[in-house]
């Protein structure tokens, strides 16, 4: 059954903007299975709504489309691209969700779209709770015992009978969202509130409680001739009531013998039969009692997952690939396993090495959020370590967090054992460590955790020759107790500190020693026949497989793990660098730790290492390749941490000088030059005391931005309109010292924020992007939407911009990429923050361009002029107009504040393309998640100095035909202005209030605004109902503005989509 | 931690931590795959004359059981691993792998690094080798591994066979109350199964579809074996080189058309030398639970569990008498043929898995099949 030529045009949609519970793993399968299908002679199609996405680069498919991911978008796409299929299971529970509504609103028929992948009917099984419960009893795989329910009625009758702890998980909501586990009959009620609010059908199901139960993974894939391979088994380190997406997991299972793991390979493989999977791959979910063996299924997914991402990475078979050809009717051994060459792709890989998955969180960004974690997944990305023992890839796959803080050097509380190891957050790990250290035994961390003892004894093991260690000195010390100490995975930095010294002495000792480390290849197959595909992890064995070549090479330090700041669009970067090398005739060596990304594709890189980004890997990596070149500004901030102890090393760092890149981030320094260079920034000081902090202020002017010198948890900055915020700041909000003084900068009140990328090779500049912020200065720029071309920016403040970056680039002997931040307050350009490397909106431009700016950017680093890429000079033109809008965890979190302020809190981006801003806004809105309503009420409540404007606005609103509703200042500033408006209470004045209408259902967009000082309980009460609620809230008035021109935009503007092949061939054509 | 060292004749030598008897043994030096199932492996007679590694980093961890053993001792002369568990965790679990093995005699180095072992094997071939937990001295392990006899022309088969007959009735017990066996189909078929060193899962499988089992020594007539009127006779798996078999071949081809016959591994081989093919050596073997062999009759691909060093060449076969049935798709080799004229087909691999994939079960189905309508 070879490929199907029946079909020519395939469709593939993507999962849209990186949130929790979906993130960057569904662009390294959209990728994998738009490069698969197109290189089986395919014409691609591809929709998602991210532009920070590697699939959605231009050249990956035949025709790209950022564009909203509902219906009606699809529907316009499908009119005019008229596909032959629709793939619908590499896009995540996004992509798979739009299918279905695709193919029952009869889309798919009208324009003859055929459903590849998984049918209608296969999903709807698997996804149902009830019929895949149905569907299971029916081939004798048992359930926990459960129920749907509509009501809480329902619910507590139900709970009542299966008794207590039980599961609540609402139907279809990404990773969880709105469950929880009940305890008791309150936790009940609140939860069941919330599913039946979150879920789109408002359905929750109760189920029996596994608390405590091994839980485990298999990664199936099947083919059209029924062929059944399982790729992977994982076991879960954190027993069952963790979602697995926030538990530390294992490939391959560790504690179960063939006997226990062929029932649960055979369970899996019926239950793929049954629910009915033509083709591809799926997950599917056991646990076991670790008492009686008694195993139950706990659900599947029909499509590429999270789980596969890992599953593809920890063995070295590429699922997603594989799932599409077997889409379009390849058999799985008419497929080639890439690694052995020899093999065929129809085998279940065997390893010999353990690999880790630990989640990583960010609970500090979000202050009261619950840190407790149950059945919805809170984590924000993910690290992954392999390793020849579970001890040696769980000490690497910590390191790999970057937590910022040395394992092992974490403040612990002895008196908190007991409550941290019974109920999970993310410290569990390290108090499991402190209870041993403490003297705790085996048995009684077990009796609290319910984790493995086979998992925990491993931990006791370390811990153990961690106290040996210390008894030994760098110079005692023997090599086979040095040999141990490494195979066990412990770090160099972790013996320096035991043994009171540097880590890079350790190193040398160790050196000095012959104790190396080696490299290990991924060969699927544990040796049995040889690898051609140098996929690497270190090890402390006796023979290295790394085989480095004589070729000219450069080696990119990836970004490490997703987190709020440095996510998928340094991963786009790292990839770019790497195909941009391959085309320079430049062997790529790719360092990352993320099993996520595209990056860790064995084959976007010539070579993978798939390890920590810390000093000790990469000088390791480096003894053994000796690079040529090694890049550390497209990564983000990870690697620029490591470029300065490299290059002391004596690496050869390509690109901007990192004493340069370090310069532009001491304020000192960079408040030099910006002085010599004649450019203006807001005016500023530092503090130690409280008088000191007043007397600055006074003397810049009110108001100020008051932040520390680092940021550290939440509150990190405040805006201060007046002295007392300045003097409540500085006694309370913060801790200073003489190193670390409380920084203090006029804040720019009103001004709008612009952000630029620029390109440049030491003599030329060129300007990539002029972005326009929506939001005032004082939002994140990463929190705040922006917009290519600048809309509202006169030409001489534009020139300046532009002669601005110049000179900085100049300044700063910039070779590649550089971001420059500017806020233009009355006519005035001030300069806010420089970083000469590449920026979170790299991606965004290159693609509202149609110039990949990290492939010019690596060209240049190898000496290239810009002018041998592009004739363009200046700033690239813009044809369109293009909105990026952020993404906002904050359902996940409720009881947390959901108002934007100088903390970026975004996980992710979307994209709008239209004709006018008021399109690309709306768009990027109806993607980001919060589309804008037709027609309603919005209500509005500003504060005092918001007033005159929001009359402004309010009038626009009342122009399309929406009421509106405000809070007694407001609406008595709104009736002034001569516009019609109800008076509403706010929370603490009384009922009803803008909340109980917002419950209501009686508002349909808020706007809110705040001063920037600590928010009031009943602004955060109104945002927080709003978000619960669905009803896009809306903090700025720029914002509310912008927010008008996009509705104005929907009544006029018919749905349109455009390619990014189109927009760029207009934009070839005009240059 | 006391040590112990591997040394192969080639002269390489690798040294580790001893974990089990405090002994000396040699033997071929093998690797397996296989991710689960190492107790399985231990006592697998098809083992014997044979020094084990363990491509699995982690050994141990779910100790051993009395339930999964597949002979009533481990067979294995020896084991290698990177890493034995120092504690066993399973809910089945009886007894920790390491004093099994210790029990029986059987040394074990670990803490090696088994994958360039492993990698050495792969290049060089399989060779032979003295796993010590005694001597200190490599070079001498190094001498003594020379010294011991080749696997090629051993007849190991009848060294492990049972001495007396035997019957077999037990069926496959659930190994949790989740697992789906079918209660045993009534006995209907006697079966008498040759032992050349079977495994028990055979025989429980064999019982599962409706056979009553009567296992005989290796080198019984096909004339007493006929005088038990089996309604078929099955060829087991067993350890060494086929070729030296040659009662055993000449009683099989004595049973052809007499009665039906079906054989696993070695019985596939000494199947394949009745019917006038040839066996030889591979360079490594097939020992893990991952391999993909095609039927060639239905088209369908199974992943199958494997443990052999010998290979019948199917070039050597008589494609007027026999018809290849399976083959292998890693490497192409012959996994399965039946016969034209009589009632008997056999494969390499194992269809009783255990360790491995259920993917072949239905072989012994077809057995049934074939007594059925051969009745």
């Amino acid at each position: 059954m070879p490929r199907r030529n029946d079909l020519h045009r395939i469709l593939i949609i993507g999962s849209g903007p990186i949130v929790i519970g979906q993130a960057c793993e569904f662009d390294y399968s959209g990728t994998q299975a738009a490069k698969a299908l197109r290189g089986d002679g395919y014409e691609v199609v591809l929709v998602n709504s991210n532009p920070a996405t590697i699939m959605t680069d231009p050249n990956l498919a035949d025709r790209t489309y950022i564009e909203p991911l509902t219906r009606p978008y699809l529907e316009e796409i499908i009119r005019r691209e008229r596909p032959d299929a629709l793939l619908s299971t590499v896009g995540g529970q996004t992509g798979l969700n739009l299918s279905v509504d695709l193919a029952e609103a009869g889309v798919l028929d009208q324009y003859g779209v055929e459903l590849i992948g998984a049918k209608i009917d296969a999903i709807k099984k698997a996804e149902d709770r009830l019929l895949f419960k149905d569907a299971m009893r029916k081939i004798g795989l048992e359930t926990p015992r459960s129920k749907l329910v509509k009501t809480e009625a329902e619910a507590l009758e139900f709970a009542e009978r299966i008794g207590y702890p039980c599961i609540l998980r609402p139907s279809f909501t990404l990773g969880g969202t709105g469950g929880g586990i009940a305890y008791n009959r309150e936790d009940l009620v609140e939860i069941i509130e919330r599913g039946l609010a979150l879920s789109p059908v408002h359905e929750v199901l109760i189920e029996e409680s596994v608390l405590g139960w091994k839980e485990f993974e298999l990664e199936v894939m099947r083919d059209l001739a029924d062929n059944v391979i399982i790729i992977c088994s994982i076991e879960n380190f954190d027993p069952m009531g963790v979602h697995t997406g926030d538990s530390i997991t294992v490939a391959p299972a560790q504690t179960l013998t063939d006997r226990e793991y062929q029932m649960m390979r055979d369970g899996a493989i019926r239950c793929l039969r049954e629910i009915g999977v033509d083709t591809g791959g799926s997950n599917v979910q056991f646990a076991i009692d670790p008492k009686t063996g008694r195993m139950v299924i706990i659900e599947m997914n029909p499509r590429v997952s999270r789980s596969s991402a890992l599953a593809s990475k920890a063995t070295g078979f590429p699922i997603a690939k594989i799932a599409a050809k077997l889409a379009v009717g390849y058999r799985l051994d008419e497929i080639r396993n890439d690694i052995t060459r020899k093999t065929p792709a129809c085998f279940e890989p065997t390893i010999d090495y353990v690999v880790v998955k630990i989640p990583k969180w960010q609970f500090e960004k979000f202050p009261g959020a619950d840190p407790t974690l149950g059945t919805q997944m809170k984590s924000v990305g993910e690290v992954m370590a392999i390793g020849r023992t579970f001890k040696q890839a769980l000490w690497k796959g910590l390191r790999s967090l970057e937590t910022g803080k040395a394992f092992g050097s974490e403040k612990l509380d002895k008196s908190l054992i007991p409550q941290k190891l019974i109920t999970p957050t993310p410290d569990r790990l390290n108090y499991i460590r402190f209870a041993f250290e403490s003297g705790y035994t085996a048995d009684e961390i077990h009796e609290m955790t319910a984790i493995d003892p086979w998992f925990l004894r491993q931990i006791e093991e370390v811990i153990r020759l961690q106290g040996e260690l210390q008894k030994e000195s760098l110079d005692t010390v023997s090599k086979d107790t040095l040999v141990s100490a490494k195979r066990f995975g412990i770090s160099d930095a972790q013996l320096a500190r035991t043994w009171g010294t540097a880590e890079l002495t350790v190193r040398e000792k160790r050196k000095a020693l012959g104790v190396v480390a080696v490299f290990n290849r991924v060969d699927t197959c544990s040796a049995e026949f040889e690898s051609f595909t140098p996929y690497l992890y270190s090890s402390y064995e006796s023979v290295s497989e790394a085989d480095p070549t004589d070729r000219k090479k450069v080696m990119i330090l990836g970004s490490g793990p997703n987190r709020i700041g440095q996510g998928i669009e340094f991963d786009y970067c790292c990839c770019h660098a790497s195909f941009a090398l391959q085309e320079l005739d430049c062997e790529s060596i790719m360092v990352n730790c993320n099993p996520e990304t595209v990056s860790t594709d064995y084959d976007t890189s010539d070579r993978l290492y798939f390890e920590p980004l810390t000093l000790e890997h990469v000088l390791n990596i480096c003894d053994t390749e000796k690079p040529d070149g090694l890049i550390v500004q497209f990564g983000g901030q990870t690697p620029l941490t490591l470029a300065l102890p490299l290059k002391r090393q004596g690496v050869p760092i390509i690109g901007t000088d990192p004493e340069n890149i370090d310069l532009a981030e001491d304020r000192k320094l960079f408040g030099k030059l910006l002085d010599d260079l004649g450019i203006p920034a807001p005016e500023n000081g530092s503090a130690t005391s409280a008088e000191e902090a007043c007397a600055i202020a006074r003397r810049i002017g009110y108001p100020v931005l008051v932040r520390p010198s680092y940021v550290l948890g939440g509150r990190a900055m405040v805006i201060a309109y007046d002295e007392e915020t300045v003097r409540e700041y500085m006694r309370e909000a913060v801790s200073f010292s003489q190193e670390r003084p409380v920084l203090i900068d006029r804040f720019l009140e009103d001004a709008t924020e612009v952000d630029v990328d620029a390109l440049s090779d030491g003599d030329d500049v060129l300007i990539a992007g002029i972005m326009e912020h929506i939001e005032e200065a004082g939002v994140h720029s990463g929190d705040s939407s922006c917009v290519l071309p600048a809309q509202s920016i006169p030409r001489r403040q534009l020139d300046t911009i532009e002669d601005y970056t110049v000179r900085l680039a100049k300044a700063l002997h910039v070779i590649g990429l550089m971001n420059v931040q500017y806020a233009i307050q009355n006519g005035t350009v001030y300069v806010l923050e420089v970083n000469p490397r590449a920026s979170r909106t790299v991606p965004y431009v290159s693609k509202a361009t149609g110039v990949p700016l990290p492939k010019i950017a690596v060209g240049l680093m190898l000496g290239k002029h810009i002018r041998d890429f592009t004739d363009a000079t200046g700033v690239l033109p813009v044809l369109q107009d293009f909105v990026k809008s952020p993404v906002f965890p904050f359902n996940k979190f409720p009881g947390v504040d959901p108002a934007l302020g100088p903390e970026m809190r975004s996980t992710g981006e979307v994209m709008g393309v239209g004709a006018n801003f008021g399109e690309a806004f709306a768009k990027a809105q109806i993607s980001a998640g919060t589309p804008l309503p037709d027609t309603g009420t919005v209500f509005i409540s500003v504060n005092d100095h918001h007033k005159p404007e929001a009359a402004d606005v309010a009038r626009r609103f009342a122009a399309l035909g929406f009421k509106l509703v405000a809070t007694r200042g407001t609406a008595a500033s709104l009736r002034a202005a001569g516009l019609t408006c109800k008076t509403v209470f706010k929370v603490n004045e009384g009922r009803p209030n803008a909340v109980d209408l917002l419950k209501a259902g009686a508002i349909q967009l808020a706007v809110y605004t705040t001063a920037g000082a600590p928010a009031f309980f009943d602004e955060k009460a109104i945002r927080r109902s709003a978000v619960m609620h669905r009803v896009p809230c809306i903090t700025t008035l720029s914002g509310a503005r912008a927010a008008a021109e996009a509705m104005a935009a929907r009544k006029r503007d018919p749905i349109r989509v455009w390619s990014l092949q189109e927009i760029h061939a207009r934009e070839k054509a005009t240059a | 931690m006391p040590s112990a060292i591997l040394a192969l004749e080639d002269g390489s030598v690798f040294k580790g931590s001893s974990f089990g008897a405090s002994a000396e043994r040699s033997g071929e030096v093998v690797f397996n795959t296989a991710i689960t199932g190492y107790q399985e492996i231990f006592t697998d007679p098809s083992y014997a004359g044979q020094i084990v590694i363990l491509t699995n980093p982690q050994i141990g961890n779910y100790g051993t059981n009395a339930a999964d053993n597949e002979s009533s001792r481990p067979y294995i002369e020896g084991l290698a691993v990177r890493e034995f568990s120092s504690i066993t965790s399973n809910w089945r679990s009886d007894e920790e792998a390491r004093a099994f093995l210790g029990e029986h005699g059987i040394p074990v180095v670990s803490d090696l690094d088994t994958r360039a072992l492993v990698r050495h094997l792969r290049t060089r071939g399989v060779m032979r080798g003295v796993l010590s937990a005694v001597e200190s001295d490599g070079a001498k392990l190094v001498e003594r591994a020379r010294q011991i006899p080749t696997m090629a022309g051993l007849d190991l088969a009848s060294r492990v066979s049972t001495a007396e007959p035997y019957e077999w009735s037990k069926p496959v017990e659930p190994c949790s109350p989740s697992e789906l066996v079918a209660p045993p189909l009534e006995p209907r078929y006697h079966v008498v199964a040759y032992d050349f060193g079977i495994k028990q899962n055979i025989l429980r499988r064999l019982v599962q579809v409706g056979c009553r089992v009567t296992v005989v020594p290796a080198l019984t007539s096909a004339e007493d074996v006929l005088a038990l009127k089996p309604d078929g006779v099955f060829l087991s798996n067993g350890p060494g080189d086929p070729e030296p078999l040659e009662t055993q071949v000449s009683n099989v081809r004595r049973l052809l058309g007499k009665t039906p016959v079906f054989g696993i591994c070695l019985g596939h081989q000494i199947l394949g030398l009745a019917v006038g093919g040839r066996t030889y050596k591979l360079k490594f073997g097939h020992r893990g639970a991952n391999h993909p062999v095609i039927n060639k009759v239905t088209n369908r691909v199974e992943i199958t569990s494997h443990n052999h060093g010998f290979a019948v060449d199917p070039d050597s076969l008589n494609s007027n008498d026999v018809e290849i049935t399976h083959m292998n798709l890693n490497d192409q080799t012959l996994e399965g043929f039946r016969h034209r004229h009589y009632p008997a087909f056999c494969v390499q691999y194992h269809p009783e898995a255990a360790p491995g994939p259920h993917d072949s079960h239905y072989l012994f189905d077809d057995f049934v099949k074939l007594m059925a309508s051969e009745h």
